[in-house]
């Protein structure tokens, strides 16, 4: 919260509660040695807040408390808190909690004259010496001024208590029922005055939301909005609404669409891991089979996926996709797949916020989707999703999980519907819409935004096939980007063409290559024309050349000759 | 009734003037309405804190009559005479005497 950090010695002792979430927003828990007041309707939740805060002391910090209850008998208690998985026998029987049940009958009980309340006294601080414990819950302690008249007596008693119980060093819980114009009943809060927690229960449009706010918590910074929070099986669950900082961490790594053509549109590499998307649509234009397709390549890659559906059951979304040739079954069975599927009208919206946040923070998925967020609109208004996924993403982002939103576009009405509300938070915008043309409906496929990656800025026809999702090339016709039939059939046309086309080429190439034999031949016959012309000058060339020798070999004979009779007749002479 | 035996128990904290006023009212009753027929046992929770829980004790003085049944409890130092008579269930015992 503030950036300067208050050293650790001089911030104020705190003891952590345990309850998820409540922590976080109180950064640390509860005043340590103090006692906190805890305020709300009937069935808001204090005795489950404070019990749980018993429990978890017990079994988390190794801190021993009491639960001194005025409205429950010890046995109510462990019954009611055994369906949150605390075993209330087994802490008591380790000693790490001590339950005193205090009934007060207004009809057993007579007042008269001057009394304190030391026997009360007496028995929590028996109880607290008995385990050594750190912790007290006092649940309701307003019973007493139901049971007992003299009120003035009961409040110096009261105050009395509280400075004792500060004395004793113990981390106390004091409820209190709400009372009108007032925080409780018996303006507990005069005395408590560390810190107040007011715990709600509303009903909006008929769908129940608790929450949380921390009225005041005095030397210590807290979350002052109202948290939603939720009992379910494992207690109590805080949401605290996530840091405002967009300071979150972001990853250069991509993940595939599961498509390979979407990711080739995507810059060839598919998403970025941690990023946010949307895909909108109108009804049937393969939302879901996208969603879908996304959730297979993460299975795939060996990372966990969590869905969400809000429309169909995860039994029909597996058949469906089977029929498509994507096979969620065989993740399931491995684990790597989960399906949360639940009516938006179950909870509020808050709640299923936290439901989210549960499940996430539980399961761990890589990937999660939500298909779609339009249903949620049906439990609040617009400006209330934006909210809600404003605090969702910023919570996955941080936990670095690729997030799918799908939303259903309508048509005609209900323009600016959440899709153009989100589509503002998202990274990546892919927009499915229907192209009614000719006669027949056909889907196409275009990003509205990628952020930080190259995009396609085509619209792309994309078919739902036997084998899945296919985006088709973009064919571009005379008139534009041809789809469905039209598409085909300006396919075959340019088929005929092109046969047509290759035909003529054919016969061109026929004739090319008669014309080329006959040129052939006739080269040939000149050629071997040419090898007599030449074979005869040869012959004329050699002869002349013999004769020449010869004629050359007979002059020299006859030379010979002739010098032989000029020796003779110098001889005879 | 008057053949039972009352058997009352007076929890308190240590000596304090609220509970010797208490213990002191209690035996002026017993004495006047219950005589020889009462027992009257002192819990100082300040020795025996364990025994608070049994008794529902949670102020002091409690008196807490354990017969006859119903148990009944009167809290206070006892100073209302007509009061614990009535809590007792003692003034019908009266009328009739």
């Amino acid at each position: 919260m503030a950036s300067k950090k208050v050293p650790e010695n001089k911030r104020m002792p705190k003891t952590p509660t345990g309850i998820n979430g409540l922590d976080e927003i109180t950064e640390g828990g509860l005043p340590k040695g103090r006692p906190t007041l805890i305020c709300g309707d009937a069935g808001s939740g204090k005795t489950l807040f404070s019990i749980e805060f018993i429990v978890k002391g017990a079994t988390d910090y190794n801190e021993p408390g009491v639960f001194l209850a005025f409205e429950e008998k010890k046995e109510e208690l462990a019954v009611n808190v055994a369906s949150l998985g605390f075993d209330l026998n087994k802490l008591i029987a380790e000693k790490k909690i001590k339950i005193d049940h205090i009934q007060i009958d207004r009809s057993e009980i007579e007042e008269t004259g001057e009394y304190d309340l030391d026997g009360l006294f007496i028995r929590l601080g028996y109880a607290i010496d008995s385990i050594g414990a750190k912790r007290v819950v006092l649940d309701t302690i307003e019973n007493l001024f139901s049971g007992l008249t003299n009120h003035g007596i009961l409040r110096a008693e009261l105050r009395r208590l509280f400075s004792w119980l500060k004395d004793k060093g113990v981390t106390a819980i004091i409820t209190g029922e709400k009372g009108e114009g007032k925080l409780t009943r018996q303006a507990l809060e005069e005395y408590v005055s560390d810190c107040v927690i007011l715990l709600d229960h509303r009903i909006e449009n008929q769908i129940s939301t608790r929450r949380l706010r921390i009225i005041k918590y005095r030397g210590s910074v807290h979350g002052t909005n109202e948290y939603p929070f939720l009992i379910d099986e494992d207690g109590i669950s805080v949401l605290p609404i996530t840091s405002l900082h967009l300071s979150n961490e972001v990853s250069n790594q991509r993940v595939s669409s599961g498509i390979a053509s979407l990711d080739e549109m995507l810059g060839g590499k598919g998403f970025f891991k941690g990023s946010s998307i949307l895909v909108s649509g109108s009804a049937g234009s393969g939302k879901t089979s996208i969603a879908a397709h996304f959730a297979d390549a993460s299975c795939n890659r060996n990372e966990s996926c969590l869905f969400f559906a809000f429309e169909e059951s995860p039994a029909q979304i597996i058949r469906n996709m089977k029929s498509i040739n994507v096979d969620l079954q065989k993740h399931l069975k491995k684990g790597l797949l989960k399906f949360y599927a639940s009516r938006p009208t179950m909870y509020g919206l808050e709640m299923h916020l936290v439901v989210f946040y549960k499940l996430i923070k539980e399961f761990k998925p890589k990937v999660v989707i939500l298909d779609p967020i339009t249903n949620l609109v049906t439990v609040g208004d617009p400006s209330q999703v934006k909210s809600i996924l404003i605090r969702l993403i910023d919570f996955l982002q941080k936990e670095q999980i690729t997030v799918m939103f799908t939303a259903l576009t309508f048509p005609h009405f209900l323009q600016t519907s959440v899709d153009e509300d989100v589509a503002s938070l998202v990274d990546t915008w892919l927009s499915v819409h229907d192209i009614e043309y000719n006669g027949e409906r056909n889907r196409a496929i275009y990003i509205m935004k990628s952020r930080g990656m190259k995009n396609s800025n085509q619209v792309r026809e994309f078919l739902i096939t036997d084998n899945g999702i296919e985006i088709v090339e973009v064919t571009l016709g005379p008139a534009g980007v041809l789809v469905g039939s039209a598409r085909e059939a300006y396919k075959l046309e340019k088929n005929t063409g092109e046969a047509l086309r290759k035909n003529a080429f054919d016969r061109k190439n026929k004739q090319i290559e008669s014309r080329k034999t006959i040129l052939d031949a006739k080269v040939a016959k000149l050629k071997s024309e040419f090898e007599l012309v030449k074979d005869e000058l040869n012959r004329i060339y050699i002869e002349e050349e013999l004769r020449n020798e010869v004629a050359e070999k007979n002059r020299k004979q006859l030379m010979k000759m002739r010098e032989k009779k000029v020796e003779n007749i110098n001889k005879n002479k | 009734m008057q053949s039972k035996q009352w058997e009352l128990k007076l929890y308190v904290a240590g000596k304090t003037p609220k509970s010797m006023t208490a213990l002191k009212n209690l035996k002026k009753y017993c004495d006047e309405y219950l005589a020889g027929q009462y027992k009257i046992e002192i819990i100082d929770l300040l020795k025996t804190p364990q025994l608070a829980e049994g008794d529902q004790i949670f102020a002091v003085p409690t008196l807490v009559r354990k017969v006859p049944v119903p148990m009944r409890k009167i809290i206070g130092d006892l100073s209302n005479e007509e009061k614990v008579l009535v809590g007792l269930n003692l003034v019908p015992v009266k009328t009739a005497l």
